[in-house]
């Protein structure tokens, strides 16, 4: 019976054990069954953490392994088999950060990225509030159609694009790319947000509205701040999805806006692989997430859901 | 929410509208032209019918790569979900664990699909990487190269290292979501483990599975970048999927009327899955209300 939840941690399972009291003497439980509950208590939660440990430890270990090599130089990699460097060196971030064909992809990365996570937010705000406040002819469609895009697989996309932006002329540039990126990043930005604004009480607007506040001032004095965590997250999930994006990137450029992740590839199918190189670069692109994922942690699964927990 | 009946409403919708039909609705026109045309170059284009339809239907290659692709989402949709399950179960709900958890656990889902997919080549490979070198010391001859085996087992663990973060994130927010006093008249009714997570976890659960369950087949559904730099489709075709023969048929064989229709075919399974997807959710959103 006391099977529960073997889930809990340390500190949780003090209060249960408390409430267990509570709900055995409710219960009219002796002593002697309310010991045995206890005791089975503690052999099931004692382990719970092996689970998520050993879990954790298989995602770790690929990555671990890339850092490690990203460490080493080709000899190294090539020669010898160990489990740190034996020779630790900074060559391969070095390389990254001085040759330009390197760091520029990183840049126009960036730039994209920003472009269309900036593109993508400010268009879905009006579209997302109209959602989630007014009933309009086709509203339920058109959220439907939405989300098709979303669902659209980029290898469809990739030579429809290639023609239109090639007859825009506008192949090979960062805007190009922060465009194609809004086939999946608007239809996910109007969904998540739209699930925030769901959560904004509507008595809220009508109050704006009788104090005298016109839309745009009301939007922006008083909504923003109340769907700001919405707005970050929409935005991270934006800049995430086209961060890893690569089929669509690297389909619309050639040389002045190549994103990293294609000039890895490139790497990749070159004679004489510079492994040391490849890890590096692969370490460098796996951090602007790691260092924002802290701040929407408690989100994080709403967003993955389009806004729909 | 009771929401206003406000047609002008589609002002505020129109950006949106203008910004999609310019990334998905002209670039899908094209693809509907290029199905029902043929041409022998130079830009002169003539009516072609149903016939690239009919020819992509009666190719053996097609259909391959399609019974690979449901192949691959059955596996990792059967290993993800109960694994998802198990872990985010065995999650910690209070106290210093939970945030790094959380953060630990979503960083593969934000590592480029490329990055991904160089991480385990380079973590399979039996000269320099330490699971391909483990188990070449172990005796077994483990070569994702050349054995087609391999290679499936390779992706389908990459694909489980991947995303089996996301079922589990999903599913934790729906136990959260749980109050204690559910636990607690489960205790004293005297209720096992299997009963508390089949009558109290898994119904609470119920909602967000379904958009890991869906999200997932349509993610895998899709699946491009990751095996195409793991294994490159091979060996021979073995890991081809839709993407990557889709790929190779519009940008290296340059055929673009197969292509097209192959791309309509695949798009319409796609869209009648999401169709599926969002009645459902939607569906079972309201009956619970």
């Amino acid at each position: 019976m006391a099977a529960g939840k073997n889930s809990a941690t340390a500190a949780a399972d003090g209060i249960t054990m408390q409430r267990t009291d509570a709900a055995a003497a409710a219960a009219g439980k002796t002593e002697a069954e309310l010991g045995q509950t206890m005791l089975r208590r503690g052999t099931q939660s004692r382990f719970w953490w092996l689970v998520p440990t050993i879990y954790i430890l298989f995602l770790m270990l690929p990555i671990y392994w890339l850092i490690n090599m990203s460490f080493k130089t080709n000899t190294e990699i090539l020669s010898t088999f160990s489990l740190w460097p034996q020779n630790p060196t900074l060559r391969n971030y070095g390389v990254i950060f001085t040759d330009p064909s390197w760091y520029s992809g990183y840049i126009n990365s960036i730039i994209y990225v920003v472009m269309n996570t900036v593109i993508s937010v400010s268009v879905a705000l009006p579209a997302a509030y109209a959602f989630s406040r007014y009933r309009f002819l086709g509203d339920k469609h058109l959220f439907f159609w939405l989300l098709t895009n979303r669902m659209a697989p980029p290898a469809v996309f990739a030579l429809p694009f290639f023609q239109l932006y090639s007859a825009f002329g506008l192949i090979d540039t960062h805007i190009a790319v922060a465009l194609a990126h809004c086939l999946f990043n608007v239809p996910l930005a109007v969904w998540i947000l739209e699930g925030f604004m769901s959560g904004v009480p509507k008595e809220i607007d009508e109050t704006a509205y009788i104090d005298g506040y016109s839309f745009p001032r009301f939007f922006v004095k008083i909504f923003m701040p109340l769907i700001a965590s919405g707005v970050g997250v929409a935005a991270f999930f934006c800049f995430m999805f086209s961060w890893v994006e690569l089929l669509l990137a690297r389909t619309l450029t050639t040389t002045a806006a190549k994103p990293i992740a294609a000039t890895m590839t490139r790497t990749v199918s070159a004679s004489g692989l510079d492994w040391g190189v490849l890890a590096a670069a692969g370490v460098l692109t796996i951090i602007p997430g790691a260092l924002v994922i802290w701040f929407v942690r408690n989100y994080i699964a709403k967003g993955f859901a389009l806004g729909r927990v | 929410m009771n929401k206003t009946p406000n047609n002008k409403a589609w002002f505020m919708v129109l950006p949106v509208l203008a910004l999609v039909a310019f990334s998905a609705v002209i670039p899908l026109m094209t693809v509907v032209n290029y199905s029902m045309q043929d041409t022998f170059g130079n830009n002169v284009f003539f009516w072609a019918g149903t016939e690239w339809f009919q020819e992509i239907l009666h190719s053996n290659r097609f259909w391959a790569a399609m019974g690979r692709n449901l192949a691959f989402s059955a596996i990792i949709l059967c290993i993800e979900v109960s694994l998802g399950i198990f872990i985010a179960l065995n999650m910690p709900r209070k106290g210093w664990g939970v945030p790094v958890c959380l953060v630990l656990m979503a960083l593969p889902l934000l590592i480029p699909f490329n990055v991904v997919g160089t991480i385990w080549q380079v973590f399979g490979r039996i000269d320099i990487g330490l699971l391909g070198r483990t188990l070449a010391e172990l005796g077994i001859a483990y070569n994702y190269v050349n054995n087609p085996v391999h290679a499936w087992i390779t992706i389908i663990l990459m694909d489980v290292w991947h995303w089996t973060s996301l079922v589990v994130l999903l599913c934790y927010a729906g136990l959260v979501s749980i109050p204690d006093a559910y636990y607690q008249a489960a205790k004293i009714d005297g209720a096992s483990r299997w009963a508390v997570f089949r009558y109290i976890q898994l119904p609470k659960m119920h909602r967000v599975l379904l958009i890991a369950i869906l999200l997932r087949f349509m993610d895998s559904f899709m699946i491009y970048t990751e095996p195409f730099v793991l294994t490159g489709g091979g060996p021979g075709n073995t890991t081809t999927f839709m993407s990557i023969d889709l790929v190779k048929l519009a940008i290296g064989e340059f055929n673009l009327g197969e292509a097209a229709a192959m791309s309509i075919v695949y798009f319409l399974i796609i869209l009648l899955m999401s169709w599926v997807f969002y009645t459902v959710m939607t569906n079972y959103g309201t009956e619970k209300r």
